[in-house]
Order: structure tokens, then sequence, then C-alpha cells
């Protein structure tokens, strides 16, 4: 039987040298969070780096990934309509906070005047309505990562993943942009990887929890 | 870029050289022999030609000299005659060397060229050197083969006509009267005045051109027999003759400027040094440049000249012409122009240039002696009757010889 | 090549022999390899404590507005400034007898005779390249500084405790040296071969390898020609091994700093005297240099100016005014060459670049364009001048701008590639995870962000090819005339007042150069903090 709806990877192996990093098999529904826990330089980033195309040649991988019925293993990054949230935002320096979220929306043909409004209902969604024309390093930590946020969501991607995103906050903010997060990700419908270490994040994801070998880990005894 | 483009690329590059190569073998020789037997059919010949004139530019003064050339050839002989500025005729004579390797006969970069020497001499055996023509020029019959018969022989080497003479120099000393109060007449007053005046005094580094001459100029002051210069040296006459040079100047390094642990590096070098006050006895090739310096503002009006009693080396500034040059009709042309007359007394005015003529003032015809005759040579320029004695250049190989003699004794600090 | 080939296949072993037999042979390659070394290695140092313990104070964006004229001044022009200022009969023993003179006190009116520019032991000019490698090394570090997340880096050591020049040499050096690395390379090639600063400042008995080459190659006796060519050989081995000596020097300096590490020595007691030195460095160095100039601009207009006097006797605009009808058709050539030779190279480096980052397989032949920095030009150009002739292409612009092309191309590459690899590519994942293609991340995100190291590069390819002297006058075949080749026929003669005339001229294009490249990124991104220059 076919998957046709989320994001499934399929007996997703990783090898660096004879060492095997990762071995996964899942099936993220729409609207769901899986969590990745493990060390720190485990191999999570590596994960998610070949789930978005970005893996380093250095490593093997096999097995393949599907997202919405289509098999997106051996597409280039651009195509693969799959989006990451790093722990440094990695917003553009050289352009206005507008111009950062006017770069990821897709050109269907609106006019000026359309993608304009679209950038500041985005930017009240997060609650920065008067920051459309603000350089990116005024921001504060947290402005940053809910531009980000909306910048990677405004691409309109398939699926999601999510790096560690919220380690360089502080733990109220943490909590905020979580929340954030999750509810702007299950409003469109998205499947959602999530790498961490810290408990509260997978806790707060609510979904399935395993490590980088597809073992379901027990989070509820911290 | 791939590598299959890198291989498409080679390829045409070769095949396009292959191709340009076999057309240069098979190109006729467009310019016929030229003989400047019949002189009208030059000049007519020479209309609308560009002449690329190759000469050093380090002199302001040679340039408006030159660029004055340039309009007389216009106005007279329709002949755009271009001064190209060198830094050193080898920059010229490079070229040239680099053009007839590769077969370029016809389009040479250098259609006239001021040289001597042993540039001369070189370009001369490697057949790089059209001629012969000086002789043949309608104005060389009035220059000076007697009387200067350098005019006729570059370093004891015939220039059989393959160039053509347009300056005579002749080594002078230029000095400070305050500290010179009386003016050596040979080489031992000389040595006497740089031990009482430690500091004030050397000479360009060999195998500078003016630097090996000051040696030459001490070896005939000191030597035996100055005969033996004008033919090879052999081991046992150098070693025999140069002794007492090599004396001379360890006697007089310690006392010279920086005690003989530097040398400036020029002719222009060691001018500055004058113009500084560093030195107060220097010397030059050209008599008149003293004289032309203190018009041009950057000479003291104290500074006169002085030769010595037994003479100073003479040589001249010549111009040839390359066998591949594409304008040899106008550069026939321009070194007849540099020998007439007119233009001689110009350049050897002070104001101008200070250049001694090559001519035979007397053979001149009364108004173009006049025009000598009238002349300010300036006021630090010996007169032609008080230049003394001009000394013929030895064998060029005396001169690699004690350049590369100098350069064992002291071209390495100890 | 033929000509440098000869002696190695054996051809010319009588070449070899000669130069064996050279008794000054050793001591030029010592002084080669001292001054060299010692320059690259001060300027280096100097640089280093400049931004280690300047950066962010405000001299620090004075001395970075000042910097770009002294870039664009000509080697062998600031050379000469320094000789007006340091020779016994310059201006600083001019100001010591006038001054003397006036308080009365007995002093001789005549220069005295010691030794301070050309001395032996290569002092001057050793001085004089750390003078000129500065500025370069410090806009290779203006260009590299965006991509070393300083700030933050100098925030944590100082917190930790550490005093500036320790902090910087641990945290922000191992991240700024790799960057670095290409254009000292360049730097110590340069000041291993340079000839016309050698032939001014430094000692001549016997001169360095480059500058004996130059003498011997225009003797015309094949003897010295055949050894010309051995000396250019060993001149390229030398170099080569020097930079093989710098690579083992990194691996100490990195022993070092990492038994640093261990010990945690905060080192605070460094930065009082190291800054000390720093200001003095920069006072009395660009001091020199500025008076210098100054020197040589009232040299432009100066009548005469006999010894001991400060100030000229007379005044004369006739040397401008005589300068003008040549000037122009040479400033049109001039600029005409630069703009092709670095507007092509600028593009070729940044497609190599980022095919290499598009993962299509980079050649190590390409190493080949560095080639030019480390064989003297006077040995291959010859050579070259007579397959353009062969072609029947010698004499024409565009002929020149691609001999001019040829090293222009080698320092655009260094001063340019470690800044462009050294760009965070995560900024290329994140924008293809939002569905942009590989032609808009380099024209939007990449190119913009690395505007600096660009223009930077473009006014190091420019100034690049307004100095070149040997292209323009050799394959040029006395056709072309540049600025340069004017300049140094004209100056040739020693004559002071053209060489301060066409130092000048010679200067204002490159001048301009760098100074869009430090200013336009500034104004470009003046709202942009991130990008805004190293203040």
């Amino acid at each position: 039987m076919k998957i046709t709806d989320g994001l499934v990877l399929d007996h997703l192996t990783i090898f660096k040298g004879a060492k095997r990093l990762v071995a996964l098999s899942a099936h993220v529904k729409k609207g769901e969070v899986l969590t990745l826990m493990a060390p720190s330089g485990a191999g999570k980033s590596t994960a998610l780096a070949a789930i978005v195309g970005a893996l380093d040649p250095f490593f093997r991988q096999h097995g393949k990934i599907f997202l919405d019925g289509q098999d997106i293993t051996d597409l280039p990054i651009h195509e693969r309509h799959v989006g990451i949230l790093l722990q440094d935002d990695l917003l553009f320096p050289h352009m206005s906070v507008a111009a950062n979220l006017a770069f990821a929306m897709p050109n269907i043909g609106q006019s000026k005047g359309e993608r304009r409004r679209l950038i500041e209902q985005t930017l009240e969604e997060v609650d920065m309505p008067l920051h459309a024309n603000a350089d990116p390093a005024t921001l504060s930590g947290g402005e940053r990562a809910r531009v980000a946020l909306v910048r990677c969501l405004l691409a309109e991607p398939k699926a999601l993943l999510l790096d560690e995103p919220f380690s360089a906050l502080d733990q109220d903010l943490r909590a905020t942009l979580r929340l954030k997060v999750f509810e702007l990700t299950k409003a469109r419908a998205l499947p959602v990887i999530m790498v961490t270490h810290e408990h509260a994040d997978a806790l707060a994801a609510g979904g399935e929890v395993i490590s980088l070998m597809g073992q379901a880990l027990d989070i509820s005894k911290t | 870029m791939s590598q299959k483009l890198k291989k498409i690329a080679l390829l045409a590059s070769l095949a396009l050289a292959t191709l340009f190569l076999t057309l240069q073998a098979k190109a006729q020789d467009k310019m016929p022999t030229v003989l400047p037997a019949d002189w009208d059919n030059v000049l007519n010949e020479a209309r609308g030609q560009t002449v690329y004139f190759n000469a050093w530019g380090g002199d302001p003064k040679i340039n408006a000299f030159l660029e004055w050339l340039s309009d007389v050839a216009r106005s007279r002989y329709d002949i755009h005659l271009q001064h190209v500025k060198l830094a050193a005729t080898s920059d010229a004579v490079a070229r040239v060397r680099s053009e007839m390797r590769s077969n370029e006969r016809d389009n040479g970069s250098v259609d006239l060229l001021w040289i001597n020497g042993e540039n001369f001499a070189m370009m001369k055996s490697g057949n790089m050197l059209f001629g012969p023509f000086a002789e043949q020029l309608p104005n060389f019959k009035y220059v000076d083969r007697i009387g200067k018969p350098a005019t006729l022989k570059d370093f004891t080497q015939a220039t059989d006509g393959y160039e053509s003479p347009w300056a005579m120099a002749q080594l002078v000393f230029e000095y400070v009267p305050q500290f010179v109060p009386t003016v050596p007449k040979n080489s031992t007053e000389l040595l006497a005045w740089i031990i009482k005046n430690p500091g004030r005094f050397t000479y360009p580094q060999p195998p500078d051109y003016l630097g090996t001459t000051f040696l030459k100029q001490i070896l005939y002051e000191v030597i035996s027999d100055q005969v033996v210069l004008q033919s090879l040296a052999t081991q046992a006459i150098y070693e025999k003759e140069t002794a007492k040079l090599w004396q001379w100047l360890d006697a007089a390094h310690p006392f010279m400027w920086r005690q003989g642990q530097g040398f400036p590096a020029s002719e222009s070098a060691l001018a500055q040094l004058l113009a500084d006050s560093e030195v107060a006895i220097s010397f030059s090739f050209n008599p008149g440049r003293a004289s032309a310096e203190i018009l041009a503002g950057n000479l003291n009006p104290n500074i006169r000249s002085f030769v010595f009693e037994n003479g100073t080396i003479g040589n001249v500034s010549f111009v040839a012409i390359p066998l591949n040059s594409k304008s040899k009709f106008g550069s026939l042309v321009i070194s007849n122009l540099l020998l007439d007359p007119l233009v001689q007394a110009r350049a050897q005015d002070p104001a101008i240039l200070g250049f001694m003529t090559v001519l035979d003032i007397k053979s001149l015809n009364l108004e173009d002696q006049a025009a000598f005759s009238q002349l300010d040579l300036g006021v630090a320029t010996l007169a032609p009757d008080l230049l003394g004695k001009s000394l013929l250049e030895p064998d060029v190989s005396w001169m690699s010889m004690i350049a590369q003699d100098w350069q064992k004794r002291y071209g390495v600090l100890k | 090549m033929s000509p440098v080939l000869r002696p190695i296949s054996g051809q010319d072993q009588g070449a070899f022999m000669s130069l064996w037999s050279w008794n000054g042979l050793w001591p030029a390659i010592r002084l080669s390899l001292v001054t060299g070394l010692a320059a690259t290695l001060i300027g280096l140092a100097i640089t280093a404590a400049l931004f280690a313990l300047f950066q962010g104070h405000r001299i620090f964006r004075v001395f970075l507005r000042l910097v770009a004229p002294f870039l664009a001044v000509p080697h062998a022009t600031a050379a000469l400034a320094l000789t007006f200022i340091l020779a016994p009969s310059g201006w600083i023993m001019r100001g010591v007898v006038t001054l003397f003179n006036a308080l009365g006190i007995p002093i001789s009116q005549t220069p005295p005779d010691f030794i301070t520019i050309n001395d032996p032991g290569g002092l001057a000019l050793i001085f004089g390249l750390v003078i000129k490698e500065v500025p370069f090394l410090v806009l290779m570090c203006v260009a590299a500084w965006a991509q070393c997340d300083a700030p933050r880096r100098r925030l944590v050591a100082s917190a930790l405790g550490y005093g500036r020049i320790t902090g910087f040499w641990l945290t922000i050096w191992p991240v700024l040296y790799p960057q670095l690395r290409l254009p000292i390379f360049a730097v110590l090639a340069y000041s291993m071969t340079t000839v016309d600063m050698a032939m001014i400042l430094g000692p001549s008995l016997p001169p360095s390898l480059a500058v004996q080459i130059s003498k011997w190659i225009t003797l015309p006796e094949p003897l010295y020609q055949g050894m010309a060519a051995a000396a250019a050989v060993v001149q390229l081995t030398l170099v080569a091994a020097t930079l093989l000596v710098w690579r083992f020097l990194e691996l100490m300096g990195r022993a070092i700093s990492r038994a640093q590490f261990q010990s945690g020595i905060r080192g605070l007691s460094l930065d009082g005297p190291i800054k000390f030195f720093g200001l003095v460095f920069g006072l009395v160095g660009f001091g020199v240099l500025i008076f210098g100039l100054l020197a040589l601009g009232i040299w432009s207009i100066a009548g005469f100016w006999p010894y001991p006097d400060v100030l000229p006797q007379t005044y004369t605009p006739r040397v401008w005014a005589e300068a003008q009808s040549g000037v122009i058709k040479a400033t049109q050539n001039t600029v005409i060459l630069a703009l092709l030779s670095t507007v092509t190279a600028v593009l070729l480096v940044l497609a190599v670049l980022q095919s290499e980052f598009l993962g299509k397989r980079t050649y190590r032949a390409q190493r080949i364009i560095y080639v030019p920095l480390l064989v003297p030009q006077i040995t291959f150009l010859p050579g070259l001048y007579q397959l353009t002739l062969t072609a029947g292409i010698s004499g024409q612009t565009l002929t020149v701008a691609f001999a001019h092309f040829i090293f222009v191309l080698p320092y655009v590459a260094l001063t340019m590639g470690p800044a462009f690899r050294a760009w965070d590519i995560r900024y290329a994942m994140v924008a293809s995870a939002m569905g942009a293609s590989r032609k808009k991340i380099f024209w939007q995100v990449r190119l913009p962000m690395l505007l600096r190291p660009i223009l930077i590069s473009s006014a190091v390819g420019i100034a690049t090819s307004v100095a070149q002297f040997l292209p323009s006058q050799l394959i040029g075949a006395g056709r072309i005339e540049t600025l340069t080749t004017e300049a140094i026929a004209l100056t040739s003669g020693g004559n002071r007042h053209l060489i301060g005339t066409y130092g000048l001229v010679q200067s204002l294009f490159p001048a301009i150069a760098f100074g869009l490249a430090l200013w336009v990124p500034t104004l470009t991104y003046r709202n942009r903090r991130t990008l805004r220059a190293p203040k």
C-alpha cells in the first residue's frame, strides 16, 4: 500500500565510514510532530541534512524518502519543498525583514501590492506589524526567530524540519515560540520532524519521540 | 571549463599558430633592399611614413627636443616621427631580438634606435641592423671624421655605416668650486683630493656604462702604454696594466662616498648626488649637461667643469635602423635630419640640450657656422678648445674584463 | 618560456656554472630570503596587532579611510618618497640643518656621509616593504572580517578575562588567518621578487637576486642572458622553498596557541606594550610615507630646491603643463586596459569559485594561475611577445589587456577566493529549502553579501593592471603608452620633478578604485549593520 500523505522515511540509513549513525523508518502524518532525541554530536543534524537534501558527500545514504506520495530521495534541495529552521536564524543580513520574507514567497504572479499585503499579514501573525523595513541585526533574538519561522513558512513547504531551533533563546521565549511554531504548523497541516535534546521541547510537541536508530523513547520520566 | 572545451581550445590555437607560421614563411619581402643612392627617391618614399624613434625618455630636455624634431619632420618631409620613450636601450633591443626570432621581417616595432657600444656590436654581429647607409646620407659629408674619429668607430669597432652619429660625448668632471680650490689635472691629484675630502666623490656601480668608463679613464691615466687599449685584451697584458688601476681604487675607496660600501646605480643617480650636494666632484659624458641643468633649475649655478690634461674618453651617440623596420625610408630621412647643421646647432644650445655636435664646423657654409659661433655654451661648459684631447674608447674586451674583475673585488661587501 | 627552460634542459649547463661562480650568489639569496621573510612577518604582526587592539575604536575608522591612497601609490613611487625623507640629503636632515642654522649651532652645510637607504642589512628595504604591505594586509582583513564572527568572539574572550591581544590570537586569528593565507603568500612572493623597491631601497653589493636578474638581462652578451635565466630558476626554487618554510611556521604557531589554550595564560600584560609599539609604528611608518608623498607633491611644482633648504627656492607649474599632453592619451589606455583585464578576471574567478561551490570538479591545474607571481616577468614575457608576433596580434590593446590579465588574475583570485569560500553556506541551504534556484541564490544572496570582498579584489586588480610596465611596453611593442610606461621612462633619469608629478598621476585611478571599494559597501549597507565596514 502506498502512503500518499505526510513525510515517509523508508529505511533511511546514514553511514559515516563503517559506522552507522542513523537508521530510521517513520511516517509523519500531516500536522504531526516527530521528535528525534539524541545526545549532542550523535548525528541529529546529519539526519535532517539528509532529508532536506544537503547531506555532505562524506556520508553514505541508503533508503528512501517520500513526501505526499512523491519520492524525493534524489531530488535537489530546491525541488523538495522541505523547509528547515536552524538554531541560527540565518536571516539575510543585506535585506530588510520584508525583503527576507519576499525572497521566500513563490512567484505566482501576484502584484507588488498583493505581496506587500501578504508580508504585512504574516508579520501580524507573529505580532511584529511594524517591523517590515527593519534591519534584521536590530531585532532581538526572539524577534529574529519569529521572522525566520514565518519566512520559512511563506515558501509554502510541504514538510518542516526543526534543528534545535529554540536552543538560543531563554526559557520564557522558548516556550512562547514553541507554541507559535506548533500552532502554525498545525494550521497548515505540515508534517514536522524536530531534533532536540530538551525534554520540554519533546513534551510540547506531543508526538512520537524516537532515537536516531528508530527506538521509541519514553520521556514521561524526566 | 570542461576537459573537452580545453582540448578544443588547444587544438584550435595550435592550428591557428601553424597557419600563421606558414603564411609568414611564404610572405615576400615587401620592402626591397634600400640603398640611399637616389636621395629624391628616398624622400618620396618617406612621405607619409610613421617612424617610431626608440630613445631614452628619462630627460625631459631630450623629450622636448625630439618633439621639436617631430614638428620639423612633419612640416618639411611629411613624416610622422613618434618618440617611443624607453627606460633603457636594452628594452628596445630585446623587442627587436624577439621579433627577429619570430621571423618578423617587415613589421618591426622599432624603426630608429638611439644606440652605441655593446648594444650596437651585438645587434650588428647578430645581423639585426639595416645598412650600410650612414655614409650615403647627404649630410654625412659635414661630419668631422678626422677631428672626431669616434664617429666612424664605435668602441674600436668600425661602424661600417650601420649606424649614423648624431651627438658627441666626452667625459667631463663637474665640480663645486667652493670645495675644489685647485682643479685636479690627473688621476694622482684626483686621488689626493679624494683623500683630503672624504665622502665627497664616487662613481656609478659597474657594469653601468658610465661607471666602467670612469674605470677606463683612470686606466688611461695609470697605464704605461695607451696603444694596447685599442686591441684585444690578453690575460697577461690585462693583468699587468690593470694592477695600477686596482691600486688606485684600493687607495680611493675608503675615502669615497659611503666609504665605498655603496655606489650610485647609474649616471642619473650620480647626477642627483651632485644636485643634492652629497658629492662635490661628479662627472658625465655630456660637456653641456651641467649648464643645461643649471638653466633648467636643477643644479647650483656655481658648478663648473674640468678635464684631465692628458685627455678624457670620448664617444659618439648613434642612431641605427633595425633590419625589420617597416619605415626604412622615413628612418633614413630622420637620420639625415639629425645631421642637419641647424638641428645640430639647436642641440648644442644648453638652453635646449647642450649636446656636442659631430659636425666639422669649418666645413659648413658661413650662415651655418654663425649659428654655432653665436651659441652661448653655458656657464659651466668648457669651450671646445679647452675640452682637451678626446681619447678613443678601448676595445670592448677591456670593458668586460674590467667589469668582471670589479665585481670580483668590490662587488660583494666582505 | 624557452629562455627559462633552456638551462633546465641542460642545453645551457654553462649558465648555471657561471651563476655558481658569481661571488654574490649566496649573499643575494640570503638577502632575498631575509628581507622577504622579515618584511612579511613584521607586516603580518603589525596588521594583526592593529586589528586586535584598535578595531572598534574611532581611530580605526579614520585609519581605514586613509588606507586607500597608500594602496594606490605604486611601489616604486612609495620607495622614492621614502628615499627623499630618509636619505642623508633628505627632508629630515634638511630640517635638522635648517633648525641648527636658525639656532646658531654649527653644523656642516653638506649632507653627512652615512648609509640610511641602500644599507647592506636591507633594513631600509624591509621598512619600505612593510609600509606598502600593511595597508594591503589590512585590506584583506577587512574583506575577511565579516566572515569571522569577530564581535561575538571578542566578547566571549574578554568576558573570560583574556587581554585583547591574547583573546584575538586565540579566538579570532584561527578563523581569520586561513582567509589571509593566500594574500600572505602573494606578499611573501612579492617581497622576495620585487625589482623596483629593491633597486631603490635595497643594498647593491650585491643586490637581491631579482635586481641582479634584471641587470643581467639588459646586458647584450649571451653569457649574462644565460646567467639571468639560471638565476630565475634559482629564484623560483627559493620562493617555493620559502613558502614551505612559511607553512612550517604556521604549524609552529598552531602548536604554540594550542599550548596557550592549555595553560590559560590571559596575557593582559601584553596589551599595553603592544599598543604602544603599534601606535609608534603607525605614527612613524605612516608619517614617513605621508611626508614622503607630500614631498613628491612639492617636487612636482618645485623649481630650484638645493640642500639644505626645507622648501624650494622657486616654484614652477612647468612640469605639470608639459605633462598634460602625454598624460591624457596614456590615461585613456591605462583605464581601458585596467577595466578590460580586471572585469574579465573578476567574472572568471567568480564563475570558477561558484562552480567549485556547486561541486563540479576543480582542477589542481588551476594553481598555474599563480605562477606569474613567482617567475620574473622579464624571463617569459619576451617569449610571449614572440607568440603574439607570430599570431600577428602584437601592439594591440586587446593583446596587451590579455598580458595584463595574466598578472591581474592571480591577485583577484587570491583576494576574492578566501572571502568567497568562507561565506556561510548555510545561507544557501536555507534559501534552497525555500525553493530558490541556484541562480537566484548566487545573484540575490551570495553576491550582495560578498560585495565588499568583490569590490576590494576588483580594486586590487585595477591597481595591479595600472602598475604593469613590461607587459605594456613589450607586448604593446612601444605603441601602447600607459601612465606607467611613461612614468618609468621619464623617471629613469632620476628627475624628482617628474617622479613627483607622474607618481601622483599614476596613483589617481587606483585610489579611486580603492576608495569606491571601501566606501560603496558602507553606503549601500548604511542600514545594514552586519555588512557595514568593520568599525
